[in-house]
């Protein structure tokens, strides 16, 4: 299944390891803080609304 | 209906959010389609090798690294001229993905110049422009967290955007301009549709053209949607200890 990478596999190997691991570091972080801020926003919706009454 | 019902926040959430998931999962899809396909299923070049397949992961980044500055250059007017917060936080927004971006394209472009130049680096005019952007890149997100004023921060962002535009275009037609230095003229020219690349080797990058594109995409509605988010809330908390 492995293609034969010849005498640059360690390049190619290299290349698409970084990527994928920046590509999807930068996917999880983004993610993350979306659901971090979504929730923070609901709290101080909640408060503001308890405070409103 | 017009384009500017989008900069209302309201709007612009409500339309965006159940797009995500199309977005994020079509350009999860296509990303590792076209990467698996190019790493998988296509021949070594009879010059480069097994390098080649670096280009699925290079070109596309590369790409994504310049239109991510040009997506920031239109939204950062926007903002100047109409003043839209929105299209002000989706220049924030697209920064940090487009920094990944050109770090990948750099890292894989040094990784892919080693064996086949004898050099991970030469100050080359693409290779020097594309440094400088990524510069600029690290700049505008320092300068956006520096000032604490937002519409302050966004003015002067703004202005950092226009005038690392240059370097932008420089990245793209450096080339052009100068005629010397390692790095070849572009693979897939848009405007003449005349292609350097083979068959074999451009059907695959194409798809992870079009998934780097989309994955840019998502990351910047899902981060804009953070920014406008993270605002309401402040503006929320302010109105609160008032």
């Amino acid at each position: 299944m492995m293609p034969d990478l010849g005498d640059f596999a360690v390049e190619v190997l290299a290349a698409y390891g970084v990527s994928i691991v920046l590509l999807v570091w930068l996917t999880v972080v983004s993610i993350r803080r979306a659901r971090k801020l979504r929730r923070q926003l609901a709290e101080v919706e909640a408060r503001k609304e308890r405070a409103d009454v | 209906m017009s384009i500017w019902e989008y900069a209302n926040p309201k709007k612009f959430m409500t339309t965006t959010t159940p797009m995500v998931p199309w977005v994020m999962g079509l350009a999860g899809l296509l990303m590792a389609g076209g990467l698996a396909w190019g790493f998988f299923a296509t021949p070594d070049d009879y010059r480069q090798g097994s390098t080649v397949k670096i280009i699925y992961l290079h070109v596309p980044a590369a790409l994504m690294a310049i239109n991510a500055w040009f997506m920031m250059l239109v939204t950062s007017l926007i903002w100047l001229v109409r003043r839209h917060h929105v299209s002000a936080l989706a220049a924030r927004a697209a920064a940090p993905v487009g920094i990944v971006m050109t770090l990948i394209a750099l890292i894989t472009g040094a990784i892919w110049g080693q064996p086949m130049w004898g050099t991970w680096w030469a100050w080359d005019p693409r290779l020097t422009s594309f440094l400088i952007l990524f510069l600029f890149y690290l700049g505008y997100i320092a300068l956006w967290e520096a000032i604490e004023d937002p519409d302050t921060a966004a003015d002067l962002t703004s202005v950092l955007c226009i005038v690392g535009s240059v370097f932008a275009v420089l990245s793209r037609y450096a080339v052009n301009f100068w005629n010397q230095g390692l790095h070849q003229g572009t693979s897939v020219p848009v405007a003449t549709g005349e292609r350097t690349v083979a068959d074999v080797f451009f059907y695959p990058l194409l798809v992870c053209m079009v998934g780097f594109g989309l994955l840019f995409l998502g990351l910047v509605l899902i981060r804009t949607q953070t920014e406008i988010r993270a605002r309401r809330m402040r503006a929320l908390e302010a109105r609160m200890r008032r």
